[in-house]
């Protein structure tokens, strides 16, 4: 299986790669996956007054597609409001990475890792969800 | 194409070039079907299967009737097992086998299962060792066969082959073995060993793919297996189909240099796969080697690094160096190997695992080139890791409410 450019640019030079202060206010953590499945991946948003998201950082534990997918989440992350973060759809991540089908669940992966680190932003700020 | 490095000899191997020069002939010069009994081209060909039957025979140490040529292992395992099964169902219908064993010997046995057949699948030890004191007690006065492969393909640990030959004896049960990874490259002596049947394949031994046999005991006691094609009645009945005769005269090469070599390759690798390994456990931390050390071939060595997802390990040299591993990463499957969850290794651990086997054309060079290779990828990837910086923080990765998918 050979993968596009793209995919392995974001795993062999992966952006945003770190941890953001999690007990801080401004910052939303999400922790999904299982070491069991074999991947976890954990995102992190901090987010200005504004409701922008000014920093997104990642780790993940996983195969050479579920780092690139979140590398590639937290790339999008920077800049947008949090609805508009909530629009992000896997299937952007499938074609601009050009995941094969037996990957699609990386990108699935990712997109729920944005969706719980904005969730926990908006529980620690009481912003109804 | 920049270099690269194949550690992925449990695999296949790559065809020796001798094995080659020998097979070349026979695709064009000498065309004939062994079969053909009327003219020389037929003799000539049928002369060179007998010839590399006496060369595998001699190998193994047991007569050449006792070979009978087929397309691989996969078609040995299920001659040997359903063929087992049809001959000898008068006697009893149990077989007991390992759930370690490679997926041709578990699927045959599941089939068999549908026909009626019981299994009694064993555990194997922490080490990847069965327990003979198990495989003793689920002998009934049913059980035909007891099926336990020579070395396994993913760990390289080798079972107890003549203690479990001597309790078959003692039953009075049939011992078949897959030792397609044992064959060549340590000695497999079926006579010595108890071993009724025997499978095992060109292509993991310097010899060409496509082409495998199974020894099937002929005296004391003369073994059947019921055919598993219908055909024109080849190799005494047990196996029809025209002969692939370069593919065989090609096995028969590769078993003649394997019992003249086999020692000093054996000698040699073992020394670099302990480079390798000690390299690796030194120099990196939370290192762990799968599977029993002392009882395990010599070319092979299955390390788990913790906390590094295996298939994403691989993607960061896998241009330049093949390796295995232990770790499904697909939407068809997120289940790590069977082998290394019967070890108890634990899903995580499983999935941090790399198989490396080395072969005759491995260099020490290329060892220390993945070396360093290993050790840049692991600590990339340990950087990446959510779970290493929390084990590194000292929190209890067990007690963590995972958001399992
Ligand atoms: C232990 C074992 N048995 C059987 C096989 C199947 O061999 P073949 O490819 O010749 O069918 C293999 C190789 O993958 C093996 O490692």
């Amino acid at each position: 299986m050979a993968y596009s450019d793209k995919l392995m640019d974001h795993f062999k030079h992966p952006k945003n790669v770190g941890t953001l202060p999690k007990n801080s206010k401004q910052v939303g953590t999400g922790l999904v996956g299982a070491p069991e499945c074999g991947d976890v991946m954990r995102l992190q948003i901090q987010v200005d007054e504004a409701g922008v998201i000014e920093d997104a950082k990642f780790k993940t534990f996983g195969c050479g597609s579920a780092i690139a997918s979140s590398s590639l989440a937290t790339e999008w992350l920077k800049g947008k409001s949090l609805d508009d973060a909530m629009a992000i759809d896997n299937m952007a991540i499938v074609e601009e990475l050009a995941l094969p089908p037996v990957k699609i669940h990386c990108s699935v992966l990712a997109e729920d890792a944005i969706k719980a680190a904005i969730k926990d932003y908006k529980a620690k700020n009481a912003i109804p969800a | 194409m920049g270099r690269r490095i194949y550690l992925d000899n449990n695999a296949t191997t790559p065809c020796d070039p001798r094995v080659v020069d020998a097979m070349v002939p026979w695709f064009y010069k000498h065309p004939g079907n062994a079969a053909s009994r009327n003219h020389p081209f037929g003799w000539e060909a049928e002369e060179a299967v007998d010839y590399a039957r006496e060369q595998i025979a001699n190998l193994l140490e047991v007569d050449s009737k006792e070979i009978i040529f087929t397309s691989g292992a996969t078609e040995s395992d299920n001659l040997a097992l359903k063929g087992v099964y049809e001959m000898y169902a008068r006697k009893g219908n149990h077989i007991i086998t390992v759930k370690t064993e490679h997926k041709a010997v578990l699927d045959a046995c599941a089939k068999i299962e549908k026909l009626g057949g019981q299994v009694t699948y064993l555990d194997v030890k922490e080490d990847g060792l069965i327990d003979l004191g198990e495989l003793e007690a689920a002998i009934t006065d049913k059980t035909i066969l007891v099926s336990v492969m020579w070395a396994n393909n993913e760990t390289g640990v080798i079972q107890p082959m003549k203690a479990i030959g001597e309790i078959c004896e003692k039953h009075g049960v049939l011992f078949f073995s897959d030792a397609t990874q044992a064959v060549g490259k340590i000695p497999t002596l079926p006579k010595e060993t108890g071993i009724h049947l025997m499978a095992f394949t060109g292509h993991k031994m310097y010899g060409p793919k496509g082409v495998g046999a199974l020894f099937v005991n002929r005296k004391k006691p003369r073994v059947k297996v019921t055919a598993q094609m219908d055909g024109g009645g080849h190799e005494r009945g047990m196996r029809s189909g025209t002969l692939n005769v370069p593919g065989i005269v090609g096995f028969g090469k590769a078993a003649e240099i394997a019992k003249a070599e086999m020692a000093q390759d054996a000698a040699r690798l073992s020394v670099l796969r302990d480079k390798l390994q000690a390299a690796l456990a030194s120099q990196l931390e939370e290192v762990y080697i799968n599977g029993n050390e002392e009882h395990r071939m010599p070319h092979v060595a299955n390390i788990s690094f913790k906390h590094v997802e295996g298939e994403g390990l691989m993607m960061m040299f896998n241009q330049e160096i093949a390796v295995s591993s232990g770790s499904a990463c697909t939407s068809a499957s997120l289940e790590p190997s069977y082998v290394l969850v019967a070890l108890g290794l634990g899903d995580d651990l499983a999935h941090s695992s790399i198989r490396f086997s080395l072969g005759r054309f491995t260099t020490e060079e290329e060892i220390d080139y993945t070396v360093e290779q290993l050790k840049t990828g692991v600590n990339h990837m340990r950087d990446l890791s959510p779970i290493w910086e929390m084990y590194k923080e000292g929190v209890d990765l067990d007690k963590v409410v995972w958001a399992e998918h």
